[in-house]
């Protein structure tokens, strides 16, 4: 529902901010160009896309995406140290943590839900503060290629799609470390 | 010369190899992949089609202009070009809403220019927060969610700015 409200917004206020500065004309165009250019967006990282999902599939298969996640095992202990101690929520988060190295979403979010739901037990609806934590390394992203975006700057004329890796691992690990802090901060005062 | 011209390449090659002796069928792997792939284009496409409307009519209508302008000296605070504001407004609600608005800006400004990359660094370190958070606790039947909320959103407000120093660092 959430969508609906932002779409509903962005157009009435598109429709008063034309009104206004009488660009109706423009907004009117704007409307139509838009759709056609998401036509070209989508065939423009359409072969990006594809090829990369390959990769990632190919990645999982062979499981190089699981050693790639035992290598942060000592981290997810640390965080997670009650859920860790639970084999079966350990192998749920460890898969988790991969797919979402691997940037496999869909993947991803059902293996955190199994992870979530053994780590809930007992909680009555009141997050604890591992659930709590789990949830914000979920909305950060760890993705280490991060393919979409790629595939747009491929779309959008980049001569390097990938030349973005440096800044986005700097500011991908500062945003974690950033999220865990406020929580580790907020723990001691939003008490359950 | 670049370096990180190797990255892909070699990244692509020593996968196969690895895979190969770990007995997968490389091919299979990389086309049923592939495949997947074709579905999220297809389950983004609406999406998109309604997004990149709006923000078109958003662009068009100066409306765009008069947010920009208004939130430019928070954005100046923080470091990050007034531009993204949009893309920072709408990346916790919308993935592909922030994909449009973010496509938008490389598409306008140019891939490879600082607006451009900035975007393209807010979209690949940071995720669509409060979706997350209402599957995960959703699916986990938790309803109060003390902290959770102003935790992620600090990491996401981090990695905007953090994705602006890091451009201005390697650019």
């Amino acid at each position: 529902m959430a969508m609906a409200w932002v779409w509903t917004i962005l157009v009435c206020f598109s429709v008063l901010c034309g009104a206004a500065n009488g660009q109706m004309d423009a907004v009117a165009g704007a409307a139509m160009e838009g759709a056609g250019a998401a036509v070209e967006l989508c065939l423009g990282m359409g072969g990006a896309i594809c090829l990369w999902s390959g990769v990632m599939e190919l990645m999982s298969r062979c499981g190089l995406a699981e050693k790639l996640a035992a290598l942060f095992h000592p981290l997810l202990r640390r965080l997670l140290p009650r859920a860790s101690r639970d084999s079966e929520t350990m192998a749920a988060l460890s898969a988790n943590l991969s797919a979402n190295l691997l940037g496999l979403g869909n993947a991803a979010t059902p293996l955190g839900i199994r992870a979530a739901r053994r780590m809930a037990y007992g909680c009555e609806g009141i997050a604890s503060d591992e659930l709590c934590r789990l949830v914000v390394l979920n909305t950060a992203s760890i993705q280490l290629l991060p393919t979409t975006v790629a595939g747009v700057r491929a779309a959008c004329g980049s001569a390097a799609p990938f030349d973005i890796l440096p800044a986005v691992w700097l500011a991908s690990v500062l945003s974690v470390t950033a999220g865990l802090l406020a929580a580790r901060l907020l723990q001691a005062v939003w008490r359950a | 010369m670049n370096i990180s011209s190797y990255v892909v390449p070699l990244l692509l090659a020593l996968t196969a190899i690895y895979a190969l002796t770990k007995k997968v069928d490389v091919y299979d792997a990389l086309t049923s992949g592939a495949r997947e792939g074709i579905s999220v284009l297809v389950r983004i496409f609406p999406a998109l089609a309604a997004l990149l409307s709006a923000v078109y009519m958003l662009r068009a209508s100066g409306a765009m202009e008069l947010l920009t302008a208004w939130l430019a000296p928070a954005m100046e605070l923080l470091g990050v070009p007034s531009e993204t504001t949009a893309l920072m407004l709408i990346r916790p609600i919308s993935g592909s809403g922030a994909l449009a608005v973010g496509s938008d800006l490389m598409a306008t400004h140019g891939a490879d220019s600082y607006i451009g990359r900035v975007s393209a660094v807010m979209l690949g370190s940071t995720e669509t927060t409060f979706y997350t958070i209402a599957v995960y606790f959703g699916a986990a039947g938790i309803r109060r969610t003390r902290y959770t909320v102003p935790a992620a959103l600090a990491a996401d407000l981090a990695g905007f700015v953090f994705a602006a120093m890091a451009v201005r660092i390697f650019f």
